[in-house]
């Protein structure tokens, strides 16, 4: 070992760090894409520099949704699986670096074409709105280095089984695991789309592509991905916040189980996206609501789990009454606080979240900007603040240095502004959704009617919020440069922590991999075998590419 | 594995409300007809305007209070078979929509009502409204779909 107060080996500390980079990189790009949005959207404001509107929406997407997420997830999951078996073989390493590398290659590929305003086709690239072939291309590139860092996580957590025989694997690898399976059986559906029908058609070798096909493929692997993201979360929620309030993980083995169900939940569930489209049969739209909503099952398991320990810990501390253990919190710890107030944000989200899949409800709010308010509650507030109190101690963990006072409070501040900022901006959504603001659309005067003319107040809320949460996203660049680079050396604790199972152990066949894949894929054959059968022999004539922007 | 008395009750409850929700979703749906749009009827996409009834698409009285209109959309317009982009119909009226697409896929939504469907080349889309309160509504494209997806819009007035 290298003379370093470092918590993971020096070689694995720098891969993740080289993850984080890109993601951080990627948070000020997004957001200042995110900022331009809300402005142009007052109508008071016009873009610079010959920007349009959906290309920066496209940019804002992609390198917030695709970019940070993917490169932060993966830097953390490599990180704990470091910690929690023992670092990676240089064998092991080489391949994470050559994932990293073919990710970070495509990812600039990709983001060449839309500044080129080669691709202004949005993060979801609906067909048949065609992009350049470079778009489509740097994606796939973006899933394959994906793959390879799985493998290699995957290959950790088998290598310490082997050489821990009989014991209990460590719960951040088994979730980091679980996480990565989720991400490689979702991606399959989306490079299916890629490889199969976007990038031919896209070169010219075939004419027409099936645009209900691609939108299937691509919401078998949308609705995974929201999991995807909040799964690390809840891997910080379960298996760390106890360690950093004192306290103990409630259960080992229904944290396991609660992965296992979002595992398998989260796939047959995709039609709750294509609920208002007209090739979809609605019994089986019915059928994956039902599906959809079976993810209550562990969220209620985890919100009970989290909430449990916060009070036996509350307890241990002298604590009586109902609600005395909200008083013995480490509410002035920004690794607590941050990741806490994000849970809070879940509850709207997940309400939101339920309005959204209840069948016919959906067409209330279906594309409203309502929905974009939900996933900035969800996606951009319950989950970024939890990296973000992932950020405060694994930066400084990692690198040998501290987590200073002052950046502490910083991070409260940030925590605050950014959690203000998106109540602002998500709340005028959700309402201006409600009264048929549509979502993905620049300022528009319409027909001139009354009724579209009242929206005027909610863009100016969103500009609001939109210019807090920039303010929020620079203090977050500059506590992560400061982790990074500025901070005293020192040793930071790289929170794990331990169940308090009171002699309940954990089952053996949560290990039984063969048992939940194979689950997983029946689910899949289950929700979707019929209706793809059903759209692919129902298909009226394919179509050309479109080039509209 | 065992689990704490509180968390079982916790569970119990919250899947006992869950299915309650479900099936109250499921017949709202099934015995109510409240289905969300699912038309499947398909056409060439590229043959849309020789396609009846889409070759002329405007508003079409099908009986007492009861219309057809027919839209096709496309990049970036609806064209709802009127000058001027907005259709005039009387309060009480039961308006069938019958939708398509001539090339991307747009969204369909009339803001304040529950008109709201999307639109895919190939595809039909089709919902029934009823316009009880008089007024104009707007008829706007909610996905994406190009430069001008913002300035696809039209009217329909329901007049007393």
């Amino acid at each position: 070992m290298q003379k370093s107060f470092g918590s993971i080996q020096p070689a694995d500390g720098k891969l993740t760090m080289a993850h984080l980079f890109v993601a951080f990189g990627a948070l000020f790009i997004g957001a200042a894409a995110g900022l331009l949005q809300t402005l142009a959207r007052t109508g008071k404001f016009t873009l610079p520099a010959g920007l349009d509107y959906y290309q920066i929406l496209t940019v804002h997407g992609v390198i917030l949704g695709l970019v940070l997420t993917t490169f932060f997830i993966i830097g953390f999951l490599l990180a704990s699986q470091s910690k929690t078996t023992g670092g990676y073989s240089p064998g092991e390493r080489k391949w994470a670096w050559l994932g990293f590398g073919l990710m970070l290659t495509g990812v600039l590929i990709t983001t060449t074409y839309i500044l080129l305003q080669e691709a202004s086709v949005l993060y979801t690239f609906y067909a048949p709105l065609m992009a350049h072939p470079g778009f489509y291309l740097g994606l796939t590139l973006v899933i394959i280095g994906s793959w390879l860092e799985a493998f290699v996580i995957f290959h950790r957590h088998r290598k310490w089984k082997k050489e821990n025989p009989g014991k209990r694997t460590p719960l951040l690898s088994y979730m980091s695991v679980i996480t990565m399976i989720l991400w490689v059986v979702a991606t399959i559906g989306v490079s299916a789309a890629v490889l199969i029908q976007f990038l031919p058609w896209s070169l010219g070798y075939k004419e027409t592509i099936d645009v209900l096909v691609t939108r299937v493929l691509f919401w078998y692997f949308g609705h995974p991905l929201v999991y995807f993201w909040l799964l690390p979360a809840y891997m910080m929620w379960y298996a760390i916040i106890p360690k950093i309030i004192g306290g103990k993980i409630f259960s080992d083995s229904l944290a396991r189980m609660s992965f296992i169900l979002l595992l398998l939940f989260s796939f047959p569930v995709g039609f709750h996206h294509q609920l208002t489209e007209p090739g979809i049969d609605p019994f089986w739209k019915y059928l994956q609501v039902v599906l959809t909503f079976m993810v209550v099952v562990p969220s209620l398991m985890t919100a009970f789990s989290l909430f449990a320990t916060f009070e036996t810990r509350g307890r241990e501390l002298g604590a009586t009454g109902l609600f005395g253990w909200v008083k013995k919190m480490p509410w002035k710890d920004v690794r607590f606080f941050a990741p806490f107030v994000g849970m809070l944000m879940l509850i709207p989200g997940g309400i939101g979240g339920i309005i959204n899949a209840s069948n016919q409800m959906n067409q209330v709010v279906h594309n409203t900007i309502w929905v974009t308010g939900h996933f900035h509650l969800a996606v951009a507030t319950t989950v970024m603040l939890t990296f973000f109190g992932i950020t405060y101690w694994l930066v400084p963990s990692i690198r040998g240095r501290k987590l200073t006072k002052t950046m502490n409070k910083l991070g409260i501040l940030q925590t605050i502004f950014w959690s203000v900022g998106m109540l602002i901006m998500t709340g005028a959504m959700h309402w201006q959704g409600l009264l048929g603001g549509p979502r993905r659309s620049t300022f528009s005067e319409y027909a001139g009617n009354a009724d579209t003319a009242s929206w005027g107040a909610y863009h100016i809320a969103q500009a609001i919020g939109g210019s807090i949460l920039f303010v929020a996203m620079v203090l977050m660049l500059l506590i992560f440069v400061n982790l990074a680079f500025f901070a005293p050396k020192g040793k930071e604790e790289f929170p794990v922590a331990t169940a308090d199972d009171r002699g309940m152990g954990t089952p053996k066949v949560f290990e039984n991999w063969k048992l939940w894949i194979g689950l997983t894929a029946a689910l899949i054959l289950f929700a979707y075998t019929i209706p793809f059968i059903d759209i692919i022999q129902n298909a009226p004539p394919g179509s050309p590419g479109y080039r509209l922007w | 594995m065992k689990m704490h008395r509180y968390e079982k009750i916790w569970l119990l409850f919250g899947t006992g409300t869950l299915l309650v929700f479900l099936i109250i979703v499921g017949i709202s749906a099934f015995y109510m007809g409240n289905q969300p749009p699912s038309c499947a009827v398909t056409l060439d996409p590229q043959k849309v305007d020789e396609t009846p009834p889409f070759d002329q698409p405007g508003l079409k009285q099908i009986g007492e209070d009861e219309y057809q209109l027919t839209i096709v959309a496309s990049a970036f317009n609806y064209d709802v078979g009127t000058e001027d982009k907005v259709v005039k119909i009387p309060k009480g009226s039961t308006v069938h929509f019958n939708v398509t697409t001539k090339d991307v896929v747009h969204g369909f939504q009339l803001v304040g009502t529950n008109v709201n469907m999307m639109l895919e080349p190939g595809y039909i889309s089709t919902y029934t409204n009823t316009f009880k309160k008089p007024g104009k509504y707007t008829l706007l494209c909610n996905e994406y779909c190009g430069v001008g997806h913002h300035l696809m819009a039209a009217t329909i007035e329901v007049t007393e």
